[in-house]
């Protein structure tokens, strides 16, 4: 079920704006791993780069390789519709559909897809996804109701069961903790330690003790100055980077001496 | 029970107190509101104006002057000002509500008269116009059909461009069509119809037709219908489409089963309004569709009536019995409109995202 994943040499753009240079980093199979960085270094947009959502965003454009197992995200003739079904994301506020209930927003990649399937196993895959979030016993008795009618942390569990009903090979999530209350942010963390059994997973987060707690890799971003492209300036066991990272600035920024 | 006290009646303020201040009673712009009435009427009587008009314009100047000096002397300058701003908004209110008040009771006072099932079922076949009788049944068939066969043509192509400029729409075309959208949006509805006139009827040669007169009402309703769309489409969060994109959906599925769903209600609401305009649109009417006394069932071969030909025709009749005959088909028009915008509602109401739990 889950993949390895493969940057060489990425850079992202918007327009003729350089958002991220030259990434190259692996991401391990069956593991969390975790992005940190301060604001605008780029995170966000190399997460996105990595399930093609960046070129959703208008004159998004990306140069380099982004192998999934042997196969090149960024190749000729590669589907995007296809590389996202592969590799799923969750977002930083929910955004479940407003229109749907929570058994249709957690069917909604099914159906969509167009993919045909009988009654009976939709409602497998529901419950079985709805459980994978932990939101089974919440919602089992009101899966009819609107599921804009859900609280946030509630709402987030929601998009990750709807985002792995679709049973992706990888798992983004971009800091999906930053809306929410602590209970619920630990509700999602133990999830994403579930999670990891079968995904591999992506996380961005802010929050440096978040990194620390679910994470087996951290790579640390930066960037030179404002208006400049963000760079990986280095990616390690997550022990490593906060115990005794190689490079000063990691150090700087986990100890709090930068920004 | 203290908190009943404060909402009540509040206590008389300490003299020097930082946050309490003198308050009027609740009463207090009720009561200037009838004081500047029988100030305003006696004004006018004194002064003699004629116009019932003129001593209300009174009326209202002294509501929102009186309101200030007494609040300035009362309460301070600060709540004096927003007062003022208070009153000027209901001012407004009433300016904007007499007239559609007046407008709707003249209407259903006059339009009652010859309103009833023979009028509504009946044409003007046979009927001598200066002679009560005779009905608007030929004219509600023929405004029926042109604003459905209207509304088939700008609706599909109206929501397809707002989909297009707002979901696809960059760079060079999208902005002409923004362009000609906004052109399209001030064409007079005679310019229209004249351009069908001389495209339709003249060039290739049809004869006057329902269809004719549907094809000029779409050239008015196409940009009413692309830019109400193209606003409902904007509210859409981006963040749906994206989550709908990242579940690997693609764009077109993700536009028919999300973006669509989440903003049916306020484009039906946009395209009732639509054909509101154009089913009170009488030009074009007059020049393809061509009027006719009698029940023509198809709209696309020879003349038609509709409602607001009805009422040019009746009241250019120039007598009482027309007279009346145009006030009631008035009415049926204003009802049509106004059961399509309640419909509206309702379907917007219906559809609307829910949020309860």
């Amino acid at each position: 079920m889950a993949k390895r994943i493969d940057v060489s040499g990425l850079s992202a753009y918007y327009g003729n704006h350089r958002a991220i240079e030259d990434i190259s980093m692996t991401v391990e199979p069956r593991s969390v791993t975790a992005f940190i960085g301060p604001s605008g270094c780029g995170k966000s947009t190399f997460l996105r780069t990595l399930n093609r959502m960046h070129e959703v965003t208008p004159g998004g454009r990306v140069e380099g390789k982004v192998m999934l197992d042997d196969e090149n995200l960024y190749g000729a003739g590669v589907d995007p519709v296809a590389v996202r079904r592969t590799v799923g994301m969750v977002f930083q506020r929910p955004n479940p559909f407003p229109t749907m209930s929570i058994y249709d927003n957690v069917a909604a990649g099914l159906r969509l897809n167009g993919s045909a399937r009988r009654k009976s196993e939709i409602d497998g895959i529901v419950e079985k996804s709805l459980k994978g979030a932990n939101l089974w016993n919440e919602v089992k008795d009101r899966l009819n109701k609107p599921g804009a009618g859900l609280s946030g942390g509630q709402q987030q569990r929601l998009c990750i069961a709807r985002a792995i009903a679709v049973e992706p090979q990888v798992l983004l999530m971009d800091e999906p903790c930053s809306a929410l209350d602590p209970i619920s942010t630990l509700a999602i963390e133990d999830l994403i330690g579930e999670l990891k059994e079968q995904f591999t997973i992506v996380i961005v987060t802010h929050n440096m003790q978040q990194a620390a707690r679910v994470s087996d890799r951290t790579a640390f971003f930066n960037l030179a100055g404002v208006g400049q492209p963000g760079k990986l300036i280095e990616i390690d066991e997550t022990q490593r980077i906060f115990s005794n990272p190689s490079v000063q600035a990691t150090e700087d920024y986990i100890s709090g001496r930068f920004g | 029970m203290s908190h009943a006290m404060t909402q009540d009646a509040p206590p008389a303020a300490p003299l020097n107190s930082l946050l309490s201040h003198r308050r009027m009673p609740r009463w207090a712009p009720a009561g200037i509101a009838v004081a500047a009435i029988a100030l305003g009427s006696g004004i006018g009587a004194v002064a003699g104006l004629a116009s019932k008009l003129q001593w209300c314009l009174i009326a209202l100047v002294l509501f929102v002057a009186l309101t200030y000096l007494i609040t300035a002397r009362v309460e301070g300058r600060r709540q004096a000002k927003d007062r003022v701003a208070t009153s000027l908004v209901w001012a407004c209110f009433v300016v904007a509500v007499v007239p559609l008040y007046s407008l709707l009771q003249t209407t259903i006072s006059k339009g009652v008269k010859v309103l009833d099932g023979n009028f509504l079922g009946h044409s003007m076949g046979g009927v001598i116009t200066t002679q009560p009788g005779g009905g608007v049944y030929h004219a509600i068939i023929g405004t029926l059909e042109q604003v459905a066969l209207a509304s088939l043509i700008a609706v599909p192509v109206g929501l397809l461009t707002a989909i297009y400029l707002v979901e696809y729409g960059r760079g060079k075309l999208a902005k002409v069509v923004t362009f000609f959208v906004d052109v399209m949006t001030g064409v007079p509805s005679i310019v229209a119809g004249l351009f069908i006139l001389a495209f339709w009827i003249i060039i290739l040669g049809f004869g006057y037709s329902g269809f004719a007169g549907a094809l000029a009402l779409s050239i008015l309703m196409m940009p009413v219908v692309v830019r109400s769309t193209e606003e409902m489409l904007k509210l859409v969060p981006n963040e749906l489409r994206e989550a709908s994109l990242a579940l690997g959906v693609p764009k077109w599925r993700t536009i028919v089963k999300v973006v669509l769903p989440t903003s049916i209600g306020g484009i039906l609401t946009g395209v009732m309004l639509a054909v509101a305009r154009i089913a009170g649109e009488t030009a074009p009417v007059l020049l393809l569709v061509f009027g006719n006394q009698l029940i023509n069932n198809d709209p696309f071969n020879g003349a038609q009536s509709s409602l607001p030909y009805y009422v040019y025709e009746q009241y250019t009749n120039g007598n009482d019995a027309s007279f009346d005959r145009a006030w009631a088909a008035a009415l049926v028009l204003i009802a049509f409109v106004m059961i399509l915008n309640l419909v509206a509602r309702g379907i917007a109401r219906w559809k609307a995202p829910k949020t309860g739990r």
